[in-house]
């Protein structure tokens, strides 16, 4: 270790210097994550969004909610958006379908009907999910409707059927956790106000440290049958921190039965 | 598509062979794994459970608990033990009676026919546990008698049954897992499902995640203490905690919500689990069951799962709950028709 600038005791001094030529062209030291103990940069944790995104992945003010009697609980919250650079470059055709999802959401919603979320979705639903990392898999359990990702990180092979959630290979490049994603079906929403996808829809997405505390999120969405180029979207998962945080269960489909079912009800019977 | 994965994987031949064995009914062999499930301890090499990097037992994988052992013993049984012999005929009579399903004129005519579609027991990998029950504990292998209290529990769950009317009235009225809402598989504690019984185990420093397909629960267990929930919050899974003894995963778990009751249990069942991976493609299961409001004492089964063949596939159950629209429109449908016979007899009369 033996430098000109004298040898251990330099490589502090070193670092300071390399820290501020960076800070000086704008741009933070990359924050190193501990590690696992099989030396992986480590994203075990309880993580939820702060962000609006699920009511609109695009900038949006507030405005009235679908039920009148839920008055400003059903409000949509306003949000500065989560998607780079302008409006989601629909094809002309998605472009009608987006705005009949959004007159018919109350009915067409999947998340009203405790469907699973799909992703990016699960990512920035408003309920806490968990990161459980292993040697070979990255586990992500959703609170919401106990909603799963498996994201292989061996052994890659390609998405052997459709699903809600789709097919996640994953990698790692430096800090960052490259999930790369297919196989899903069309069934599921980006958001409330009905933003979609078809089954050709392609996610990759990169996760990476940027403290203690939380994880820069980024996903780029390319659907061929839906938008003319892809898109990215990008937002800050934070830890829960709070004593014996925890996820709880949210087994939603008890709470749309009668919603879903009601009407098949025998006639003169009550809905519980 | 399976030899796919066995190939990637590198399963030894062993697993290959329980993962695709014919059915018994064909080729007169028990599926089950190359070292069954010891039924005492053999006086073999101990086997040392592999470490995860955190220095953890590795339990990690896909496992099955699939089995034809019945929770308790039937009662033309006195024994805890099959011979080997016996063990076969017990399994191909189980076989049979799942093939039999589709039976016309029964409730089950209702089911595809399950060896169709390889959803049967005999052609997956299942267990050989050559014990008469999985209960061990009372010897006689049955529950213990049920407790005053319990017995009014059962009663007054069977009266509102009743009341409550035909299954086909409302989607409330119909089993817990046709609903989509939770399956037996979850428990606590795990029991094995009619089909796709398969888990996979996953582990972290702090945590066990045991993810069961059906119906994509995930049940993370927190390792090393942590507060309880408190009494006034219920799940229908409880709330597990574990910790480590030795090389067993022990797991205990409170604050049931009572809405899905295990045979029978009250809302203050405690049920302890104990995990030991005894060799590379065993891992022993154990739970005891303690509920004195509803058993004069507590109870214990063992339900050994044996490695399986992954991946884990999504079990979107709800999203597609045909079945429980179809059913009641079908009901619906009886109804108008009946009304409209019934009206067009007196009519003519």
């Amino acid at each position: 270790m033996g430098t000109r600038y004298g040898g251990l005791l330099a490589a502090p001094a070193m670092l300071a210097v390399c820290s501020a030529v960076l800070a000086a062209a704008g741009q933070a030291p990359a924050y190193r994550a501990p590690r696992t103990a099989d030396g992986k940069p480590n994203l075990n944790g309880i993580w939820q969004t702060i962000s609006e995104a699920d009511w609109d992945v695009e900038g949006h003010s507030a405005a009235p909610g679908r039920v009148l009697a839920l008055g400003a609980e059903d409000a949509v919250v306003p949000g500065l958006g989560v998607v780079e650079g302008g409006p989601l470059p629909y094809l002309p055709a998605a472009a009608s379908k987006r705005k009949e999802n959004f007159e018919k959401r109350l009915t067409a919603d999947p998340e009203i009907k405790c469907y699973l979320p799909g992703v990016p979705r699960a990512m920035y639903l408003a309920q806490p999910f968990q990161i459980i990392q292993s040697a070979t898999h990255v586990m992500m359990a959703f609170q919401y409707a106990g909603a799963i990702r498996t994201v292989y990180m061996t052994n890659h092979t390609d998405a052997p059927a459709d699903s809600w959630m789709g097919w996640s290979n994953g990698r790692w490049e430096g800090e960052t956790l490259v999930i790369d994603s297919t196989g899903f079906n069309d069934l599921s929403w980006f958001d409330r106000s009905g933003n979609f996808h078809s089954d050709a829809l392609h996610v990759v997405e990169r996760i990476t440290a940027a403290g203690p505390d939380h994880l820069n999120y980024e996903a780029t969405i390319e659907d061929p049958k839906v938008f003319s180029r892809p898109w990215k979207m990008s937002l800050t998962l934070y830890r829960r921190k709070e004593k014996g945080a925890r996820l709880l269960e949210f087994r939603c489909v008890e709470f749309v039965e009668e919603l879903i079912y009601g009407q098949l009800r025998k006639p003169g019977t009550k809905a519980p | 598509m399976r030899h796919r994965f066995i190939a990637s994987l590198g399963l030894p031949l062993a697993a290959v062979v329980v993962a695709v064995m014919a059915s018994p009914r064909v080729a007169g062999q028990t599926a089950g794994p190359a070292k069954p499930a010891p039924a005492k301890p053999a006086a073999t090499k101990k086997y040392t459970v592999p470490r995860t990097p955190d220095g953890q037992p590795d339990f990690q994988g896909f496992w099955t608990n699939s089995t034809y052992v019945p929770l308790e013993r039937p009662d033309n049984v006195q024994k805890a033990f099959y011979t080997d012999q016996e063990f076969e005929v017990a399994v191909k009579a189980a076989a049979a009676r799942e093939a039999e399903q589709t039976e016309p004129g029964t409730v089950a005519d209702v089911h595809y026919d399950f060896s169709q579609f390889g959803l049967d027991r005999s052609q997956s990998a299942f267990v050989k546990n050559l014990r008469t029950s999985l209960i061990v504990d009372p010897p006689n292998g049955k529950m213990p008698p049920l407790t005053a209290e319990g017995q009014k529990r059962a009663a007054d769950r069977a009266a509102e049954r009743r009341r409550m009317g035909a299954t086909t009235d409302a989607v409330q009225n119909m089993p817990i897992g046709t609903r989509c809402l939770i399956m037996a598989g979850s428990g606590p504690p795990m029991m094995s499902a009619g089909y796709n019984s398969n888990y996979q185990i996953v582990q972290s420093a702090n945590y066990v995640m045991i993810l069961v397909e059906m119906i994509h629960d995930a049940r993370i267990i927190p390792l090393g203490g942590g507060a309880p929930l408190p009494d006034s919050m219920r799940q229908w899974m409880g709330d597990s905690r574990g910790h480590w003894e030795g090389d067993t995963l022990v797991i205990e778990t409170t604050n049931f919500n009572g809405k899905n009751p295990f045979r029978g249990s009250s809302d203050r069942m405690r049920v302890t689990e104990r995990l030991t991976r005894t060799d590379a493609n065993v891992l022993s299961y154990q739970f005891t069951i303690d509920d004195p409001a509803t058993w004069t004492a507590p109870w214990t089964a063992e339900a050994p799962m044996t490695r399986s063949v992954g991946p884990i596939f999504e079990h979107a159950c709800h999203e597609g709950n045909y079945g429980v629209a179809n059913t009641l429109a079908g009901a619906r449908l009886e109804e108008k028709k009946a009304a409209a016979a019934a009206a067009a007899k007196k009519g003519a009369n």
